[in-house]
């Protein structure tokens, strides 16, 4: 255990690109952690998704051994926090459990709103915070520019920033000694009970769950008994180690320190982010602030392409769920898409990735509904109905008023596109809250509602901007508004999983836009098919998908029979694969399609 | 009992892969080479039917056909001996069809009366437009003029004379198909096979298609309204239009294509030829190697020629409905439900008939004039 005069607790704060895992690389690199044969890209990204998308899902951490240039010899413990909106909670939970950030700005690009989210909330933890202008190798690097932009968007003294470059190694020393030099040393008790804070956990299939932990006050032992507080269930400890980056096992943690426990415990969902642990025994009794059990926000039913597979899908739903305890799900029969499941999820990048995950490790072909939020039943009789699924509407004559979850959102954008930025807010019914110009680039606030975005509006955003606006939000809590559901008739009949909830202003705007995306999306049939976006009994928007008239083999004769024979299976097999809705079919990727927006 | 494939007859198939120049919208078995060693080709074409006709000698012969690639760039004494040898090992009745597939080029109609004296009584001429425009753009080697002497000589000949015409080309109206369908009714001919020009995958009209380079092709409507327009100019002209894409008058109607819409037997000879043969009460699929050289080699120093495998029930009564809602007087349910009793799904044939698309009249499944223009939607309706 090491005197906590002797350990720096860090995370680094940064928007995609700007080169947080790379510097990571180079900190590790540099102080001799891990051998240079070693070495390989975003050592601390594991998931093939993670690598591919440059993004942290999961909290890593690593413990890097340093002699800094007074001839001391420090422990510096790096916690790589998720980087995306979908996961601010556990982005909040990682930072309380250090006492500095390094902010790392690209100083080619200059400070994004990704960058401000975290910054405020490494700020809200009471960090230290070291600014680091990265890429100064490039040609565009310039760091004047972008160091005046950190104080004025930030409001933090950028003077002493660090000018690095983590591709060439250039200002790692000096990252490294501003670590040791500028950041606090944690505070902590070791003779005081055992108090813990669970940062982050995973499944490794060797060893359970492995937990990740900053000890508070007092000292963690192999063989000890603990309790998580927040469900009382109590642990013996098998194992405690450091992440080098890879694992190694030592006797005991103390105060200040951050590394590992296993404890025998078989679900993720035993292990509650932010849960504060203790021992069984002389624990203590009030448990670290700002525990909150994590909520999905936005929810989408997934469906197997082929029926058949409705059994692989719950196996993996349920394996995945073992590891994620912010993801939800329970079974749901839609009458087109048969058996599947409406899944909960924390943003629109967390139902991407889970996803992606049971397609590619899974092999299972998904059809995606709709995602929506949870929207506040208020009935007549005083009871409130949370809704997660637009299906599910219970009847409007029993039905007082509905409310709709609103969020902040920041938007960074040149000034260039502002204009467009500010139709995008106000066509998806927004209310301007802030706007506010550093240098060139303008901040602006906008309440929206939350069902407004969980679908395109990132999209939207890159596309009207040229990729050029960075956006975060929060939620800010629940509204009234004049909402109603939207449904879609093909053929006179309703399709469920086309169900949507919308604004009544906005409702034959949408019904329009999706009746004639749909038409371009349903092939042909034999007959016509009346597309309608209907509320209630009343249709608000109609087009028609004109019967095919003409589909025949012009020539067909002795040698084309095993030829055209193939092809008519091959074309069954097609058939096969979309959804029958009464006598038409509706291919997979019309459920999902069909709800983009173009403006 | 009746065999199933003398629901259709029997017929002779011979594929003659070589043509003058490759039409860029053709997907066929042809092949464009600069020498051809006739005397070998021959010698192949004689062993193999030699070879194949053992198993079912003595058959009644309802048609023989010879197609292409450019079977009028034959040697007519070839054809003499391919007949001559046909009729050695099957029975050949007065009636039976002659038909040879021919370019109006003057390299080609310079030998129509040798084709005639070689056995050949019906022509297939391969007009394909009447206005010289669009020969050139088809790639056609002929000129209207040309092929009006073509047909002429032609005319002169043989006892029957069909022509094909290809329609829905690119930048054509409705107008302008409409006038030159009606030169061509004009022309008295008694048989027309009258296509939709349909852009192949390995074609160069589909290579271009693909890169965006094949301009002025019309759009479903107007091939739809061309189609149409098709039936009842050649129904007033007195023309039945018996298959999707043929008409012709009263019992001039080609025999040995009926053999396939009917699904008989027929013998494929020829490099590519495909073929269907009964033996011992199970269809088999006869299937020749594609390129001529190698096809000539396995003729004349194998001692085989292409494959032969088993049709499963299903696949055979695939067939006969595909082909046979062709025709204008659909096909047979009783001979379908013999075959494969669960091919057809009832709920599809329910509505399909609902949609006007498909009729039953006594025994026989008959997809309206709608619904055989819709014939590929429809099977895949229809087929469980």
């Amino acid at each position: 255990m090491t005197d906590l005069s002797h350990i720096r607790n860090f995370s680094i704060v940064a928007h995609i690109d700007h080169g947080k895992s790379t510097l990571a690389d180079r900190l590790i690199q540099e102080t001799g952690t891990v051998q240079d044969r070693d070495m390989k890209e975003q050592l601390l990204d594991s998931m093939d998704i993670e690598r591919e998308r440059g993004i942290t899902i999961k909290a890593n951490t690593v413990r890097i051994d340093y002699q800094a240039e007074d001839g001391e010899n420090y422990i510096l413990n790096l916690i790589d926090t998720p980087g995306h909106v979908d996961f601010a909670y556990e982005v909040s939970r990682s930072m309380r459990a250090v006492e500095g950030s390094l902010l790392v700005v690209d100083s080619t690009q200059g400070v994004e709103a990704q960058t401000l989210a975290n910054v405020y909330q490494a700020i809200d933890a009471d960090h230290e915070i070291v600014p680091v202008l990265n890429k100064i190798d490039l040609p565009a690097s310039d760091c004047d520019r972008v160091a005046e932009q950190i104080e004025d968007v930030i409001g933090i003294d950028a003077t002493g920033a660090i000018q690095v470059s983590a591709k060439t190694g250039q200002g790692i020393h000096e990252t490294l000694e501003a670590i040791v030099r500028e950041l606090p040393a944690p505070k902590g008790e070791r003779d005081a009970p055992l108090k813990a804070m669970l940062v982050d956990s995973w499944y490794d299939a060797y060893l359970g769950v492995i937990v990740l932990v900053r000890i508070v006050d007092g000292v963690l032992k192999k063989g000890d008994r603990i309790r998580m507080m927040s469900t009382n269930a109590v642990y013996p400890v098998d194992r405690i180690g450091v992440f080098r980056p890879e694992m190694q096992t030592i006797d005991a943690l103390g105060p200040g320190e951050i590394g590992f426990l296993t404890a025998s415990i078989k679900q993720v969902r035993d292990t509650r982010v932010g849960d504060t642990i203790t021992h069984e025994k002389k624990g203590v009794s009030e448990p670290l602030p700002g525990f909150k059990p994590s909520q999905p926000v936005v929810f989408c039913g997934l469906f197997p392409v082929d029926n058949a597979e409705f059994e692989d899908l719950r196996d993996s739903i349920e394996k995945l769920a073992l590891n994620d305890a912010s993801f939800s799900s329970e079974m749901e029969t839609s009458a087109a898409l048969g058996f599947g499941f409406r899944c909960g999820f924390l943003g629109l990048l967390h139902l991407e990735v889970i996803r992606d995950r049971i397609e590619r490790e899974y092999g299972i072909e998904l059809i995606t509904t709709a995602p929506s939020v949870i929207y506040h039943i208020h009935m007549r009789d005083g009871t409130m109905i949370e809704l997660h699924n637009p299906a599910d509407m219970p009847d409007l004559t029993l039905v007082d008023h509905i409310e709709e979850p609103r969020i902040k959102a920041t938007i960074l954008v040149p000034d260039d596109y502002l204009g467009d930025v500010l139709k995008l807010c106000q066509d998806r019914r927004g209310i301007q809250q802030d706007l506010t110009y550093a240098g060139s680039r303008a901040m602006v606030v906008y309440d929206l509602p939350l069902n407004e975005v969980v679908f395109d509006f990132y999209d939207r955003l890159k596309s009207v901007t040229k990729g050029y606006a960075s956006f975060d939000y929060q939620m800010t809590g629940y509204r009234e508004d004049f909402l109603v559901k939207m449904q879609i008739l093909v053929n006179d009949e309703p399709v469920d999983a086309l169900s949507t909830m919308v604004h009544r202003d906005r409702a034959e705007m949408r019904g329009r836009a999706m009746v004639e995306k749909l038409k371009d999306l349903i092939p042909r049939h034999m007959f016509k098919i009346p597309i309608q976006a209907a509320i209630g009994g009343r249709i608000i928007a109609r087009e028609t998908l004109s019967a095919l008239r003409k589909d025949v083999t012009a020539k067909c004769y002795g040698g084309d029979a095993t030829r055209k024979r193939k092809l008519l299976d091959k074309q069954k097999a097609g058939k096969k694969k979309m959804r029958q809705f009464g006598k038409v079919d509706i291919p997979q990727e019309a459920f999902i399609n069909a709800l983009k927006m173009d403006s | 009992m009746i065999e199933d494939w003398q629901n259709g007859g029997f017929g002779v198939y011979v594929h003659w892969p070589f043509c003058q120049a490759k039409c860029p919208y053709c997907d066929f078995n042809s092949h464009v080479v600069a020498k051809i060693d006739h005397e070998s080709y021959k010698s192949a074409y004689l062993f193999e039917i030699n070879k194949k006709s053992a198993a079912i000698s003595g058959r009644s012969v309802t048609s023989v056909f010879f197609g292409g690639g450019t079977p009028s760039l034959m040697e007519p004494d070839t054809v003499r001996a391919i007949l001559t040898a046909l009729k050695e090992r099957f029975s050949f009745s007065n009636k039976a069809e002659i038909t040879l597939e021919a370019n109006p080029t003057s390299v080609d109609y310079t030998r129509f009366q040798e084709f005639r004296d070689a056995g050949i009584n019906r022509l297939s001429l391969g007009v394909q437009a009447l206005n010289d425009n669009d020969l050139r753009a088809l790639g056609r080697l002929h000129s209207v003029e040309e092929a009006r002497k073509a047909w002429e000589i032609a005319q002169s000949c043989f006892d029957r004379v069909s022509i094909d015409l290809i329609y829905a080309r690119q930048n054509q109206t409705l107008r302008d198909w409409e006038e030159e369908l009606k030169q061509a009714l004009n022309r008295g001919f008694s048989h027309l096979s009258l296509y939709q020009l349909t852009i192949e995958d390995g074609t160069a009209f589909g290579d271009r298609h693909r890169r965006g380079r094949l301009p002025g092709l019309p759009d479903e409507g107007l091939a739809a309204d061309m189609y149409e327009l098709t039936q009842s100019l050649t129904s007033s002209a007195g023309l039945l239009g018996y298959e999707i894409s043929n008409h012709a008058k009263a019992d001039e109607a080609s025999r040995h294509n009926l053999i396939y819409w009917k699904s008989g037997d027929f013998l494929g000879i020829g490099p590519g030829a495909h073929g269907r043969i009964t033996l011992n009460g199970q269809r088999m699929a006869t299937e020749n190697q594609r390129a001529p050289t190698v096809w000539l080699n396995e003729a004349l120093n194998s001692g085989t020629v292409g494959t032969m495998a088993p049709v499963s029930a299903r696949d055979h009564a695939t067939e006969v409905l595909m082909m046979g809602l062709r025709l204008a007087e659909g096909v047979d349910l009783g001979r379908i439900s013999l075959i494969c009793p669960d091919l057809i799904d009832p709920q599809g044939m329910s509505d399909l008939r609902d949609q006007g698309l498909i009729e039953i009249v006594g025994d026989r499944l008959i997809a309206t004039p709608r619904g055989r223009a819709l014939l590929n939607s429809v099977l895949v309706a229809l087929i469980d």
